[in-house]
């Protein structure tokens, strides 16, 4: 009896099933066909040079609404990604770790978070936790991702640095321990320390069954946070996926390479 | 005359019929203003659109009706209004009551508070001040355009009187509640004094509640002094029922070193003026001057704030903030003046809207005169929808749509409420203004009637 139970755990194969996905913006062709699978457990990096589409596919995977969708298909957990609402997405254990965090007065972030994380509890049929409870829980998850306890107390991203806003993405992170973590140039703006902080966080909440999507430009971040693939998003196609060493690759040669190489394709 | 002549004679005939009586009732000292204060009425009228300062409200909705006027305060009248118990928890403050405008006749008419504050009946401290009345009553209320100032002047009888000695830091609070309570439709008029003396330390809060479902019309001038080095505060509390109209005129003139704050917080009511005039009279002043407006259905508030910087080394904050739902409508008018003197000018102002549906409408309108060269001034006026991108943020973190938006009205909000100081009360307002954002506070929440 328990190994058929095993089984059909261990059958969850692939937790984000992204099929020939092409999406416009005001009628311009952005993502002309991209095609990824990530399974439980895997962090997949993204890399890229500007304008390849790397922020518009996040945008889609957490339901932007700017973006549309012209073809292709988003499965995640079995279901129709791109038939859920944000907040439906974000309960079901997506999260987004915003380029650019939004900065919104008078809303403080323990509230913030409170409301978000009880959200998440109402939607899988749980109590709101207590607030003593909730408390202690923020105190843990600030520990983890080393953000400063005041910030805690301001309003959401007001005033923040932006090396904190980028901590401060983390922290809610854990807070709400997505299954799929997508973490859009997270590593943009951050001076060494708060790289360094920003990854520990990220490895802190690596478990055996959730998942991370990495975005980002810099080979840097992924020396702290080792990837099990990386893909490059060149002209909204993925056109290389290698193991980690491709960052390396990247690193060293920059992506003029990679560009010779899907022109000389296309020329072929 | 200026104005709307019509509607206006309505109003000189009430003085002309009602005077003796209001007289006979006043102290001498208040009464030796009655007549040329009645001359300017005269000249101005009642203002109406064509006035640039009441261009883009309407008071005829309220000011051509019949109303019982209230000039003689009844005893039985105060039985009800004896009754009412403010709602907010732990706020502890010395209070107040007045009725239709009139300071209860059962109890002492003057009480006097520790550290030898005085508070009370303006007209009972006409007669046992004379000198205090004397040195302040009259001198900070005038206006060249507006009518209504004029109007309470000559016919106004009581309201509320403060005496704060030099050097009294006074930290309780004083509340004002003001109750309007008639059978019949009503229009009534008080005139408040709050003298803060130097080095004195003041807060006080005003609240404005309707006790019966019918029509009023409440037109009300505050004068206060501050004086050197001292500060006040001041929260008016604006939550009656559609059918109320609250024209308010408040004068704070400051001396030097001087710190006040004003904080105008109008939940609910028909139609709303608030008038808020700031003089900065001596270095090192400094004023704060806050709103925040929530409308729906056919409400109107509008917020005019006029701060005049007479003296070098000042500073002034205008914030003033509107939530407009429905087919609701507001209005913002900030001037700062800065005169030729006043060096080292520091004065900004910030109007920010949030318009809920297509038919809700503000008007806004900086007014600013600077006759200095070296100063600080800066504005900014915003009428819009929610921003975009931070409703998508709270929606990416699991928060609905609909819960997500009253978070970002809520914070938009806040912005003001947090200025408030007495923290029962900010706290309250805290809540009152998320149910009023919900959609549970359909009227004042702590009114006794259910009126609707």
């Amino acid at each position: 009896m328990l190994k058929i139970k095993k089984k059909i755990i261990v059958r969850i194969i692939i937790m984000l099933d992204i099929n020939n996905l092409k999406v416009s913006i005001a009628g311009k062709s952005i993502l002309k066909g991209v095609s990824l699978h990530v399974k439980p457990g895997e962090i997949h990096a993204i890399m890229g040079p500007n304008g390849s589409g790397k922020s518009t596919l996040a945008s889609v995977l957490t339901g932007r609404e700017f973006a549309e969708v012209t073809e292709g298909t988003v499965t995640y957990m079995g279901n129709n990604l791109l038939e859920m609402s944000p907040e439906d997405r974000a309960k079901e254990g997506i999260f987004l770790g915003f380029q650019y965090p939004i900065e919104i007065p008078g809303v403080s972030m323990v509230n913030f978070m409170k409301t978000a994380v009880n959200e998440k509890r109402k939607h899988h049929g749980l109590d709101p936790l207590s607030a003593s409870d909730f408390l202690k829980m923020m105190r843990e998850k600030k520990e983890l991702v080393e953000i400063d306890s005041k910030l805690a107390n301001r309003s959401v991203n007001e005033g923040f640095s932006g090396g904190e806003k980028k901590k401060n993405e983390i922290f809610q992170m854990a807070m709400l321990e997505p299954k799929l973590a997508i973490l859009d140039e997270t590593d943009s703006g951050l001076d060494i320390d708060a790289l360094r902080i920003v990854a520990n966080g990220v490895n802190k909440l690596k478990k055996a069954d959730n998942s991370f999507i990495v975005i980002t430009h810099y080979q840097r971040l992924l020396d702290h946070i080792i990837p099990d693939v990386v893909h490059v998003l060149y002209d909204g196609r993925i056109v290389k996926t290698a193991g980690k060493e491709l960052a390396l690759e990247l690193e060293a040669k920059g992506y003029d390479w990679i560009k010779k190489e899907v022109e000389n394709n296309v020329i072929a | 005359m200026s104005g709307n002549s019509e509607v206006s004679e309505k109003y000189l005939n009430l003085y002309r019929e009602n005077i003796d009586k209001i007289s006979s009732i006043s102290a001498p000292y208040i009464n030796s203003f009655r007549s040329s204060a009645f001359e300017r009425f005269s000249k101005l009228g009642i203002p109406s659109k064509k006035d640039e300062a009441y261009k883009y409200t309407n008071l005829n909705i309220f000011f051509d009706h019949d109303y019982r006027s209230y000039f003689l305060p009844v005893a039985s009248d105060f039985i009800k209004a004896e009754e009412f118990r403010c709602d907010v928890a732990d706020l502890d403050a010395h209070g107040i009551v007045l009725l239709n405008g009139f300071y209860p006749t059962i109890n002492d008419k003057l009480r006097q508070l520790p550290s030898g504050v005085w508070i009370g009946s303006i007209n009972e401290a006409a007669l046992r001040f004379p000198d205090l009345i004397e040195k302040h009553y009259g001198k900070y209320a005038d206006s060249d355009t507006d009518g209504l100032v004029h109007l309470n002047t000559a016919m106004a009888s009581d309201g509320v009187f403060v005496y704060v000695p030099k050097g009294v830091r006074f930290n309780k609070p004083v509340q004002i509640v003001n109750l309007v309570q008639s059978e019949e439709d009503m229009f009534n008029q008080h005139r408040n004094l709050i003298i803060v003396e130097k080095d004195a330390e003041f807060s006080i809060i005003i609240c404005d509640h309707a006790l019966s479902p019918k029509k009023f019309l409440t037109n009300a001038v505050t004068e206060v002094y501050v004086g050197e080095s001292a500060h006040f505060d001041l929260v008016r509390v604006q939550n009656e029922h559609n059918a109320a109209c609250k024209v308010t005129h408040t004068f704070i003139h400051q001396e030097k070193n001087s710190i006040t704050s004003s904080i105008n917080m109008t939940l609910h009511g028909g139609l709303i003026r608030n008038s808020t005039y700031h003089f900065l009279g001596g270095e090192n002043a400094e004023t704060n001057s806050c709103g925040l407006y929530l409308t729906d259905k056919w409400q109107h508030v509008d917020n005019f704030v006029n701060v005049d910087h007479a003296f070098p080394n000042c500073t002034s904050n205008q914030l003033f903030k509107g939530v407009l739902d429905d087919m609701s409508t507001g209005a913002f008018n900030g001037r700062i003046l800065v005169r030729p003197d006043a060096q080292k000018t520091l004065a900004y102002q910030k109007n920010n809207n949030i318009l809920l549906t297509d038919d809700a409408k503000m008007d806004t309108k900086p007014q600013l005169e600077i006759h200095a060269d070296d100063v600080k001034c800066s504005h900014g006026a915003t009428v819009g929808q929610l921003d975009g991108d931070a409703l998508f943020y709270l929606q990416s973190r699991g928060i609905d749509k609909h819960e997500a938006k009253l978070m970002l009205m809520f914070g938009f909000a806040h912005e003001v409420i947090q200025n408030i100081k007495v923290e029962p009360l900010r706290e309250r307002m805290d809540n009152l203004v998320m149910q009023r954002l919900r959609g549970e506070l359909s009227r004042c929440a702590s009114c006794v009637v259910k009126c609707g």
